[in-house]
């Protein structure tokens, strides 16, 4: 609870000090955008929060996003209709997460090493699909019939109306994101799947004595990790248009998983919540803004990420040892 | 030769007063029994002894001087040695590497060049006196036997001198014969002057060994027992603040009904050749001893479903059933109170609440969704009816004493209606006044007519608690013994491959 407390509390201080940060911050659009970006940025944190809060870890989000992007472009321009590609790139997204976490439960690998391993593959098998750079564009140029069901995918799942000069018109990103946080919400905090993924990382022993099927809870972490990874390299391509296989959702993994633990996710397992995530999810946009509109130069931003981050690692630990900013400021002193 | 002491010292913790103007004094060659509940402090009082902790009151004198340790290695130069309940080696090194861990004999000046021959002739000498073979001098820690490596640990204390040996419950992990051959040790070094400090659970033990018990209750002293006056019914008392006649109830046994459990044939990938048969009644509490190693926790491993039998059968109530994983088990309602609690049988990081539904989720939710009503009935019948010492189900379980973990991983399957219940080691770690309500709960639940098999490495339970005693011997079941023929004699000769008389 502390956790969300203070993740709530990080984010609200940063939304104003955005406010404060131009004249035209508080406009409507900026909030769309900053909605929109919230919103895909949660879709990957809340997959990867509920495989910590399983114990599991991936590496291989970014890549995984990007192999989706890639495939969703490709699989539209050889003349599969948007709306088939879409379900074919996330069910690609759910094998994936399957075989990995086949690997990590049943052959007992680190997950750790399993996905690294997926971060290379994944990323391989992207550029070997195609090596010129997927679009919206190309696709409604090759197959015009597409054009009709690509713009409302463009508009439910990016926000984007095509009809107004691909304006964003409303924060779909976000409403997909909140959807998908109010299942994740119900399944984690209120079913026994839920609560067989806490108990399997918290102490992955005293679960399976308690006749868990510990694999099973772990694999179904790593499905839906994988598929919300898929289902996010969609939205990229669908928001921005276009995507390049050699790059599109590089780092992801590592801002997904940030956003997680900055979300109150512990990478010991079976610690987190889902308002947690999503708070967690929007401090990384929300850094991005600052220093868009502050003019700082986007080269530092994975400095400040990073800083905000160990930030809260210290806080998390000083947490853990019961005695929250006590224990911190003796660490400082010391 | 000096002596150690504690006077009147006060020790505080966030909102407990841990320790409340306790004292005690070990005189030269002495042998002295720490013992109390758990929370009445013997580990806390340990710990500043050995300069773990430093006391917020009172003061420790060495020979009757005021002396402050800043830490464990100020007590260490001074010869107070601490052996730790989990041991402290590194065990992926060898023996002579961890006898000398710290404290590497070298040459070569500045260069420090490992001077391994001196160390290999000085740990033999340390092996010797603690009465181990100098082949041991080069084994890896990892693969030798819990009453080895505490073995070792005392070479090392002794490595360094030490004068006064604090022990906290050595026993603990040890078998029969490993804990007769400790006794004899100390014996030999108090012959030699080495002063000790015993802190056991196991009440027998302390008779044994020491010449004086201290009784700790609630962090204040409550008495002192001489060799003499040690009694079973003493030191119970002492420590209680209460009479204990009924420690073993048995009110509830009624005479043994049908078949609950049969085992048939058992054999398991990686066990022995020999493959397990034997049975038990609704009713009948039996008892199940060996040394460790045995086999025993390994056996009921296989009927729980978390080993794979290769060959034989498993019949619950008379029924076939086919048990591969826990799951299976939980179903036929075979049910395990495991050995180790902190690593199998709770998610200690987690609330009483959360470990009390663990397994009943099934029954509380419906359409997968859990009821928080449901829930609460079931934490706050298990807290009343156990007498959990919690503030409520909101508590880490870890932060509880290990009675009353114990107790919430027999809550865990209390609600599911046992018809049979394998307890492993059930009170390993639990005050005396938990182990008699645990007691009487064993004791409960076979008036129930649940079959209950106690694996124990704890005599007394064994004698105490049991109706019958199967015992094993090197992974294969030695034999049985029924209640009028169970004697503490009688279960050793078959633990150690001899036959029943």
């Amino acid at each position: 609870m502390i956790r969300v407390i203070g993740a709530g509390v990080l984010v609200a201080s940063l939304y104003v000090l955005m406010l404060g940060s131009h004249p035209k911050a508080g406009d409507l659009s900026n909030n769309l955008d900053l909605g929109n970006r919230l919103g895909f940025y949660g879709v990957m944190t809340l997959g990867v929060g509920v495989l910590i809060i399983a114990g599991g870890i991936d590496l291989s989000i970014g890549s995984v996003l990007g192999l989706a992007a890639v495939l969703f472009g490709v699989l539209m321009e050889r003349g599969v209709p948007p709306v088939p590609a879409f379900l074919v790139t996330l069910l690609a997204g759910a094998v994936i997460g399957y075989a990995q976490g086949q690997l990590v439960t049943r052959l007992r690998l680190q997950a750790f090493l399993v996905t690294l391993c997926g971060l290379f593959i994944f990323r391989g098998l992207a550029r070997q699909l195609t090596t010129s750079p997927v679009g919206i564009q190309k696709v409604k140029g090759l197959h015009p019939e597409f054009a009709q069901s690509l713009e409302s995918l463009q508009f439910w799942f990016s926000g984007i109306d095509a009809g107004r000069d691909n304006e964003e018109v409303f924060p779909a990103q976000l409403v997909v994101l909140l959807v998908l946080a109010g299942v994740v919400g119900v399944v984690l905090h209120q079913t026994v799947y839920g609560r067989y993924w806490f108990a399997v990382g918290f102490n992955e022993q005293a679960a399976r004595y308690a006749g868990i099927n510990v694999e099973r809870s772990r694999l179904a972490a790593f499905v839906l990790c994988s598929t919300l990874a898929a289902l996010a390299g969609m939205m990229l391509l669908l928001s921005s248009g276009s995507a390049m296989p050699d790059n599109v959702g590089q780092s992801m993994e590592l801002y997904a998983i940030a956003g997680a633990v900055l979300g109150g996710c512990s990478l010991r397992g079976g610690e987190g919540n889902v308002a947690g995530m999503v708070l967690g999810a929007a401090i990384l946009p929300l850094i991005y803004k600052i220093v868009i509109f502050r003019d700082i130069g986007d080269a530092v931003i994975p400095s400040i990420v990073g800083g905000t981050l160990l930030l809260g690692v210290i806080f998390d630990e000083g947490l853990r040892r019961g005695q929250g900013w006590k224990s911190l400021l003796r660490l400082v002193r010391r | 030769m000096p002596a150690l002491e504690a006077r009147t010292v006060r020790k505080v913790f966030p909102g407990v007063v841990a320790l409340d103007g306790v004292s005690v004094r070990i005189d030269p060659g002495e042998v002295v029994a720490l013992v109390g509940e758990n929370g009445a402090g013997k580990s806390t009082l340990m710990k500043i002894l050995a300069g773990v902790y430093q006391p917020d009151g009172g003061e420790v004198l060495l020979d009757d001087r005021p002396v402050r340790f800043g830490g464990p290695r100020d007590a260490m130069a001074q010869g107070i040695a601490l052996i730790h309940q989990e041991l402290n080696l590194a065990e992926n090194l060898s023996v002579v590497d961890n006898l000398f861990l710290g404290r590497e004999r070298t040459r070569g000046g500045a260069v420090k060049w490992l001077d391994r021959g001196a160390m290999r002739d000085a740990g033999r000498e340390l092996l010797r006196r603690v009465g181990l073979p100098e082949s041991f001098l080069t084994a890896t820690v990892s693969s030798l036997a819990p009453g080895q490596k505490q073995l070792v640990e005392i070479a090392r204390a002794l490595g360094q001198s030490a004068r006064f040996l604090i022990m906290d419950e050595p026993t603990s992990s040890l078998t029969q014969l490993e804990t007769d051959r400790l006794y004899l040790l100390i014996d030999d070094l108090r012959a030699k002057g080495v002063s000790i400090v015993y802190i056991s659970h196991r009440l027998a033990e302390v008779k044994r060994v020491s010449d004086r018990a201290v009784i700790l209750r609630d962090g204040k002293n409550a008495g002192e027992l001489t060799k003499a006056e040690i009694t079973h019914d003493n030191l119970v008392r002492m420590m209680v603040g209460r009479d204990l006649k009924q420690f073993f109830p048995r009110g509830h046994r009624t005479s043994a009904g049908e078949e609950r459990l049969a085992v048939r044939g058992l054999r398991y990938a990686g066990g022995p050749d020999h493959a397990a048969t034997f049975s038990m009644r609704a009713g009948e509490v039996v008892g199940m001893a060996g040394l460790v190693g045995a086999g025993r926790t390994e056996l009921s491993e296989v009927v729980f479903g978390l080993r794979r039998g290769v060959s034989g059968e498993i019949a619950v109530n008379g029924q076939t059933v086919r048990i591969r994983t826990p799951a299976d088990a939980i179903a036929a309602g075979v049910l395990l109170v495991p050995e180790d609690r902190r690593l199998n049988g709770l998610v200690t990081e987690a609330t009483v609440g959360f470990n009390l539904s663990l397994p009943n989720l099934d029954s509380l939710s419906a359409m997968k969704l859990v009821s928080g009503t449901a829930e609460s009935a079931l934490h706050a019948k298990m807290i009343e009816s156990l007498r959990i010492k919690t503030a409520g189900p909101g508590q880490v379980v870890g932060t509880l004493s290990g009675g009353n973990q114990q107790k919430v991983v027999f809550g865990k399957w209390l609600a599911r209606g046992p018809k049979v219940l394998i307890l492993d080691e059930p009170t390993r770690g639990v005050d005396v006044g938990a182990k008699a309500e645990l007691y009487a709960l064993i004791d409960e639940l076979a008036g129930k007519g649940v079959a209950v098999w106690m694996i124990s490495s704890d005599m007394e339970e064994l004698l105490g608690v049991s109706d019958r005693v199967v015992v094993m011997h090197e992974g294969r079941i030695a034999g049985g013994l029924d209640r009028h023929e169970l004697t503490e004699e009688a279960v050793m000769r078959l633990a150690t491959g001899g036959v029943a008389a």
